[in-house]
């Protein structure tokens, strides 16, 4: 056997290292699924408004770019963002559409009375259909939708200030002016 | 012996997994068993590696009512999990598709195993400086060696 | 204050073994006898060192001490007191503790058993297991201390995961860990062989026991994992080629062809550089697959509480150890130059043949583990590869395995005659004929691929009792003499015997696996389901509190053909503390099928769904399992491996083999 082959358990583990390090990278999170719906347009939607409410469909929010926000009354990291989208309302005037992922109008009235609400319009998906038809696979979930009704970006799991500021502000300021 | 004959002759549908709801579950008997195929195929996303038709988690009680609607709805198979893909990614295949990207991983395993025997074969065929060409054994003595060498050993 | 005596413990312990992995090295390389000794003192002391922080742990959890923090997040006052001792390795500082546990009872084993090894082998052996001991406790003390303390103390705990409060889970770690850790061993004697720059005969019966060993306990650890996971999970699955489950797999393919290919280097003299590479590969297994585990970065159900910079720590552990020993590899296996030649067509050449299907085995799950991965890290799609994938490609690659597993037997050693071992094994393929013919006419409709399963099964089953007559002469010699012969045979060939067999037995227990019947059905009291010729029917639930869940017990009534069968007790356990709801099957098995009903959820008005399946032969793959596990202890047992037998092999002058019946 010649000398070198002796090497290649050595090399073939040196590369499965590199591998291995570049999946530990700091702020790569291994467990996130990458949207497939990212650059297609936004399934149609027209949901129940909560209560009284005229009910949250798509064809009314095209026109110009906005930002969906599943949530429900039963998830806890979405209390976690609350403040921060209620501040983004009262602030930048973020054009916050929600959509009440699995719930009741109850508990979704109630939270929004406690807690404040910071959706221009709430829909209420029950089943949870609508969720599904836009790859909602947990709460809370961001979507960034352009004045096309085509998806541009999403956020899983609470949205934090730094990626609001280095992500979304910017994004919807981009297509905004496009 | 008699059980497995009745078992046979009762011939319920012979699938392995279950986390189906009896409600989910469709009238006909045909589309039932495609969407139990496909479901055993499609991962549920929430739970850690284990297919919504084995998961009790709610996405995947979702996933299966969705599909079993489109194959009520004449998708193919093919349509009926592209439909899920579409909305959830090539993730939730749990047979990754065979393209480009995956080429290494189902045509590796049967490369490697040709790889493997061709080099047994070379290595085991080498020359070695100075093998003795001693006189080739008669047939009986063969045979002797060969029953002592096999009582040997362990 | 036990406590601190544990963590004080464990803080020695590591400077144990720094003496330990650094003095008898350099006393071997000096030749000098007393420091060499070091090596043995230091191993038990390391042991008794980490059996007291071990102690100390368990002491915590049996007292509740929720000053620990450890405790507060695994343990609490009500639960049973069996699972808050094994708790204690339910979670990731608790089970690194049991890890270097196992590591330093390997190293005092060696330090005990091995009076016949040359002094400067076991030193060089013990200095190796002491180096990675260095590497593992430097880990816990810096990352993941499970004797870090909190005041005030908590005033209770978290619980443990309600999944984990089971007898089977219970002791499945010990049992799997032994097997990981204790191909250190292995890995520790290989690399020693390259520091002295010999592999021979002598060093293959040395490193067979440890192997032999380690491999048993992996074997039983792994068909524990299986077996409750089938009688927990509620539907029956028992295998889901999980990354942590192909984790502990790989390893026992690689085992089992390190196993092998010992023999041939005890026996030819060749083989040698392989064998080295697989007992280095083999124990990198078990190391990549505690890297896989713990550090986040794939998907399982089985992943600890993951932290990419714990991830980083193992990382480096591994480039030293396994970057190290291969290292070592490349410069000095040319060097090991082999010695007896054989034909392709030879038992070698079917050892050789198992090795390349084991090995390309491996790399396949392998491969599968870690693709989505590899493609991640190079910024490609991300993919996910499941049972399907494994299915279609590591399954066929078995069968010319399980084949050859009763073929190799049956052909001499150097030069063998196929066709007279093919034709020789006539009675197999009679026996096999009938199996098919008559499991094709029973299941007819059903799975083809499951009837050359069992096809296979039946093969080699009838193959390996073959070559056993064939030892023993049965049939051609008077059946005294054959009694003789079998008495008198050595116990490696009983090991190999019952190891075959058993697994045979688990492939006809996986190919069965196709026929499994299932009847789901929502039912009321008094509503009953039929599968397979049994009648079930839901009489009653009731109510039953336990020590720390309250739960819902059904109680169903068994018939078959109209007369009583059994009464099973399905239930569902909602556990207040963690607000989580585990079922508990029933499971009625006569060993050759298994009634399996579970609970599922049930409504207001008395509805209770309930799952029953008919799985044959399922049994069988543990049964074939723990078959395969007796083989390797009967085969321990054999006074050939017998550390004692080989000081008497080293004072016979030297011979090429050493003959059988010493």
């Amino acid at each position: 056997m010649k000398r070198v082959f002796y090497l290649v358990p050595l090399l073939l583990f040196m590369i499965l290292v590199g591998y291995f390090a570049v999946s530990l990278r700091p702020g790569h999170d291994i467990h996130e699924l990458p949207s497939a719906m990212i650059e297609k347009p936004a399934p149609a939607f027209d949901l129940a408004g909560l209560g009284e409410s005229k009910p949250l469909a798509l064809d009314a929010l095209k026109g110009h770019p906005f930002v969906i926000n599943f949530f429900a009354s039963w998830c806890v990291p979405c209390r976690i963002e609350h403040p921060l989208l209620m501040r983004l309302a009262e602030e930048n005037h973020l054009p916050l559409y929600g959509i009440a992922y699995k719930d009741r109008s109850g508990p979704i009235t109630n939270l929004l009375t406690t807690f404040g609400d910071p959706y221009r319009q709430v829909g209420m998906d029950s089943d949870g259909r609508v969720g599904l038809d836009f790859g909602v696979y947990g709460v809370p979930e961001t979507y960034v939708v352009d004045s096309q009704g085509v998806i541009r970006r999403r956020f899983v799991g609470p949205l934090t200030a730094e990626t609001v500021d280095k992500d979304l502000l910017p994004l919807l300021k981009q297509l905004g002016q496009s | 012996m008699k059980t497995l004959l009745l078992s046979a002759l009762l011939l319920l549908v012979p699938i392995a997994a279950g986390a189906v709801e009896p409600n989910e579950r469709l009238a006909n008997p045909a589309l039932e068993s495609r969407a139990r195929a496909i479901s055993e195929e499609l991962r549920c996303l929430v739970c850690q590696n284990e297919s919504i038709d084995e998961s009790g988690a709610d996405l995947a009680h979702d996933i299966r009512v969705f599909l079993r609607e489109r194959l009520t709805a004449g998708d193919t198979n093919a349509q009926a999990i592209q439909a899920v893909v579409s909305r959830y990614g090539q993730f939730v295949l749990l047979k990754p598709p065979v393209e480009p990207a995956t080429y290494v991983l189902w045509y590796g395993p049967p490369a490697l195993v040709v790889v493997g025997l061709l080099g047994a074969f070379f290595w085991l065929n080498r020359r070695q400086p100075g093998a003795a060409d001693t006189a080739p054994l008669s047939p009986e003595e063969t045979r002797r060696l060969d029953g002592l060498m096999r009582e040997n050993d362990g | 204050m036990i406590t601190e005596l544990g963590h004080f413990a464990l803080i020695l312990a590591l400077f144990v073994a720094i003496i330990q992995s650094t003095v008898p090295l350099i006393g071997a390389a000096r030749r000098h006898l007393g420091w060499m000794a070091v090596g043995r003192s230091c191993a038990l002391t390391g042991f008794a060192l980490t059996a007291l922080a071990m102690l100390a742990l368990m002491h915590a959890y049996v007292v509740s001490d929720f000053s620990v923090i450890n405790v507060i997040e695994n343990s609490h006052t009500d639960k049973p007191l069996m699972y808050k001792i094994t708790g204690v390795w339910g979670n990731h500082e608790g089970s690194m503790l049991l890890w270097v546990f196992m590591l330093s009872l390997c190293a005092a084993a060696v330090a005990l058993f091995s009076n016949n090894l040359p002094p400067a082998l076991r030193a060089r052996v013990l200095a190796v297991q002491g180096m990675i001991a260095v590497g593992f406790l430097l880990f816990i003390l810096l990352t993941s201390n499970p004797f870090l303390r909190t005041f005030p103390p908590a005033p209770n705990g978290n619980g443990l995961n309600p999944v984990l409060q089971d007898p089977g889970l219970a002791f499945h770690p010990p049992f799997l860990y032994l097997g990981y850790v204790g191909f250190s061993v292995a890995f520790a004697f290989a690399v020693a062989a390259l520091i002295e720059g010999r592999v021979d005969a002598a060093w293959a019966r040395w490193v067979r026991p440890w192997t032999l060993a380690s491999w048993c306990a992996l074997t039983v650890g792994i068909a524990m994992g299986s077996w409750w996971a089938y009688y927990t999970l509620g539907w029956g699955g028992w295998w889901f080629w999980d990354p942590v489950e192909n984790a502990s797999f790989m390893p026992w393919l690689v085992g089992t062809a390190l196993i092998h290919s010992s023999i041939v280097v005890e026996k030819r003299d060749t083989l040698k550089s392989w064998t080295i590479l697989l007992a280095i590969i083999t124990f990198s297994l078990s190391l990549v697959g505690t890297f896989l585990v713990r550090s986040g970065v794939l998907t399982s159900v089985h992943a600890f509480a993951t932290d990419p910079e714990r991830g980083m720590f193992i990382l480096l552990l591994l480039v030293v150890a396994i970057g190290g020993s291969l290292t070592l590899y490349a410069i000095r296996a040319p060097a090991l130059k082999g010695g007896g030649l054989f034909a392709p067509i030879s038992r070698e050449g079917a050892l050789v043949l198992n090795n390349v299907l084991l090995s390309c085995g491996c790399a396949t799950v392998f491969l599968g583990t870690l693709y989505p991965l590899f493609l991640d890290a190079v910024g490609g799609p991300k993919l996910s590869v499941g049972f399907p994938f494994f299915n279609r490609t590591f399954a066929p690659m078995m069968v010319p395995m399980v084949i050859a597993v009763g073929i190799g037997p049956m052909l001499a050693w150097k030069r063998g005659d196929l066709l007279g071992a093919l034709q020789r094994l006539w009675v197999a393929y009679i026996a096999t004929a009938l199996v098919l013919l008559g499991t094709f006419y029973v299941t007819y409709g059903g799975p083809v691929l499951a009837v050359f399963g069992i096809g296979l099964s039946a093969l080699l089953f009838t193959a390996v009792v073959t070559e056993f007559a064939e030892r023993i002469r049965l049939f051609r010699v008077p059946f005294g003499d054959s009694v003789r012969r079998a008495i008198h045979l050595p116990r490696s060939a009983y090991g190999m015997t019952f190891a075959h067999l058993g697994l045979a037995v688990s492939v006809a227990g996986f190919a069965a696996s196709a026929w499994a019947q299932e009847a789901i059905e929502i039912l009321k009291p008094g509503g009953s389901i039929d599968i397979a010729g049994y009648h079930l029917t839901l009489e009653h639930v009731d109510r039953v509190p336990g020590p720390n869940y309250m739960a819902d017990d059904a109680t169903i009534r068994v018939t078959k053909g109209g007369a009583f069968f059994a009464t099973l007790h399905p239930e569902r356990r909602f556990f207040p503390l963690q607000q989580q709801t585990t079922g508990e099957t029933a499971i009625h098995t006569n060993f050759l099928a298994d009634l399996y009903v579970a609970l599922g959820d049930g409504d207001q008005a008395g509805n209770w769904t309930v799952r029953v399946y008919w799985k044959p032969l399922v049994p069988w793959i543990w049964i074939g399992a723990i078959i395969m596990a007796f083989g390797g202890v009967v085969s321990l047992s054999d006074r050939r491996w017998r550390v004692g037998a080989a000081a008497r092999s080293m004072r016979r002058p030297p011979q090429a083999v050493p003959a059988a019946g010493e």
